[in-house]
């Protein structure tokens, strides 16, 4: 056999960060994301690593935001209101551009809401996780494998363009276990720009960095803002990932991302098992979304179905990102719900025989 | 082939630990698995599940809604999940806890005292894997000898005296008629 191991999807993710040279953490505890916390608690000691439980949300992201400026890799996670409590924070590090990992493992919402695996932070991850123009690069796992391959290309493209990233994963992600191999995962390794702006010390050796996101003169904030813009449209050039099942010949093409994308692979199967063609272009980042990808299945595909654990907040995107040119339907559970894989079935059943 | 194992209990008789041993047996085999256990309100409540999926291909949803096998460990998981029994599929439901059989007569159910047995024998909370011991007899998914190695792979050498117990709780169950 291989060199798998049997691995919570909250703990694969933490080593994973180890791994990719992520020794700092800055958290603090709540449900379904705990046990990340928990593995960094454990093993960061043992790696000269530092593993702080902060008073509050609020604190640890700005431990964060402090720990990256001196340009080393800093993480936090949570789960849904943690995130809402940090994201002052993630914009202060992305008006201050500094790139550093947060993961998300969702719980149902709004407010304190339940523990239930949800993906009701959808559009606060991809539209607005803070104020002000701003975006994070987000990527969505599907299985355990890519809770450990995505956080090493979480780091890389925030090192690359100097922005946050974001694991946005859900609870059954992270309390589900399966097989990781963690060497194919950390095969990928990409060259990345020396960080000549960290606040790292120098002896006096050069001119001193300053890290900031007070741009007080409306001139100079602009003219942050539009630099960092330009580096957001390099990310929707090069940094889009996605996947593909079956659109080829399909009539119709399903959406969904994350554990939900997995009840959709196994509703496909018996749709296709009676004859019905759907396919499934899986967002594997969600900012930046594969919007070529939707485009193209448009040309081909007669009717979208998008599958979330919400109310159906990626509808817009994928009706933006196929100019509507094909009627987009929406189902989903929510609070903590999931929709079984015949839940699916039944609904791409109904949309089929409104196609014939 | 995929097997869907869904096992069912109270908080504490080792449900998620005998779920682990059968997800981490097939990872060795090569096959792909899944584990998910439950976390919510259900677990404060003192019952725990957890569904195992064991597959040669992909797995999709990790979540069992008619499990080929269920292992019942205590009534209101036999109440609950009994009739969700796919057709055709395994019923094995601990005997000691579980006055009530089932009515199907399109499943196979087994009934096997491992409580009583555990207690018998020495072996308080042995339970779970005494029933372990009777699932690899009954559908011989794994083989006896990988399965005790792997076992006793997951416990600290130090501790001679689980190990013994958890093999004699397997062969107890193993053996059982």
């Amino acid at each position: 056999m291989s060199n798998k191991v049997l691995m919570k999807g909250n703990e694969a993710l933490a080593e994973a960060a180890i791994r990719n040279g992520c020794i700092y953490f800055f958290g603090y505890p709540i449900t379904p994301q705990t046990e990340l916390a928990e593995y960094m608690a454990k093993r960061l000691p043992k790696v000269n690593g530092v593993c702080l439980q902060a008073e509050s949300e609020v604190a640890a992201i700005n431990m964060v935001l402090g720990a990256a400026s001196s340009g080393v890799r800093a993480m936090t996670s949570s789960s849904s209101p943690g995130i809402s409590l940090k994201s002052e924070g993630i914009s202060y590090m992305v008006g201050s551009d500094l790139p550093c990992l947060i993961c998300n493992v969702q719980r149902g919402g709004p407010g304190l809401g339940g523990i239930q695996p949800a993906q009701q932070d959808y559009l606060q991850a991809t539209k607005a996780n803070g104020h002000g123009d701003l975006h994070l690069f987000v990527v969505a796992p599907a299985s355990v494998q890519e809770m450990v391959s995505l956080v090493g290309r979480a780091f890389d493209v925030a090192d690359t363009y100097r922005v946050p990233a974001m694991i946005l994963a859900d609870g059954a992600l992270g309390q589900m276990m399966e097989p990781v191999d963690f060497d194919a995962a950390l095969s990928e390794r990409r060259e990345l720009p020396e960080k000549t702006w960290a606040t790292n010390g120098h002896g006096g050796k050069r001119k001193k960095n300053i890290v900031n996101s007070l741009f007080i003169n409306p001139d100079e904030l602009e003219k942050s803002v539009l630099e960092r813009y330009q580096r957001y449209a390099k990310i929707e050039e090069n940094e889009v990932l996605y996947e593909e099942t079956m659109v080829e010949d399909a009539d119709i093409v399903i959406v969904a991302y994350g554990i939900t994308s997995r009840i959709c692979k196994s509703a496909i199967e018996m749709a296709r098992a009676e004859g019905i063609k759907v396919g499934l272009v899986r967002p594997i980042t969600l900012w930046p979304y594969p919007k070529a990808a939707l485009a193209k299945a448009a040309e081909t595909a007669k009717h979208f179905l998008v599958v979330e654990l919400n109310m159906g907040q990626m509808v817009d995107d994928v009706k933006v990102a196929t100019n509507c040119r094909r009627p987009v339907s929406f189902f989903g559970r929510t609070g903590g719900m999931l929709p079984t894989a015949e839940d699916v079935l039944a609904e791409i059943r109904k949309i089929n025989g409104g196609i014939r | 082939m995929t097997t869907e194992i869904l096992l069912a209990g109270f908080g504490g008789q080792g449900i998620l630990f005998a779920g682990k041993q059968l997800a981490k047996t097939a990872m060795h085999e090569d096959k792909c698995v899944s584990w998910l256990p439950s976390y919510g309100p259900e677990m404060r409540g003192g019952s725990a599940n957890c569904s195992v999926i064991i597959s040669d291909k992909e797995i999709g949803s990790p979540i069992i809604n008619r499990p080929d096998v269920l292992i019942a460990f205590n009534l209101p998981s036999f109440d609950k999940f009994e009739s969700k029994i796919k057709s055709g599929g395994i019923l094995i439901a601990n005997s000691t806890l579980i006055s009530t059989k089932s009515t199907r007569d399109d499943i196979n159910a087994y009934y096997i005292p491992a409580t009583q047995m555990a207690s018998e024998n020495g072996l308080e909370g042995g339970a779970n894997v005494i029933i372990l011991g009777y699932f690899l007899k009954l559908t011989k998914l794994f083989d006896y000898d990988k399965f005790v190695d792997l076992m006793v792979a997951g416990i600290p050498a130090t501790k001679t005296k689980l190990i013994e117990n958890n093999k004699k709780a397997l062969k107890l169950g193993y053996d059982y008629n």
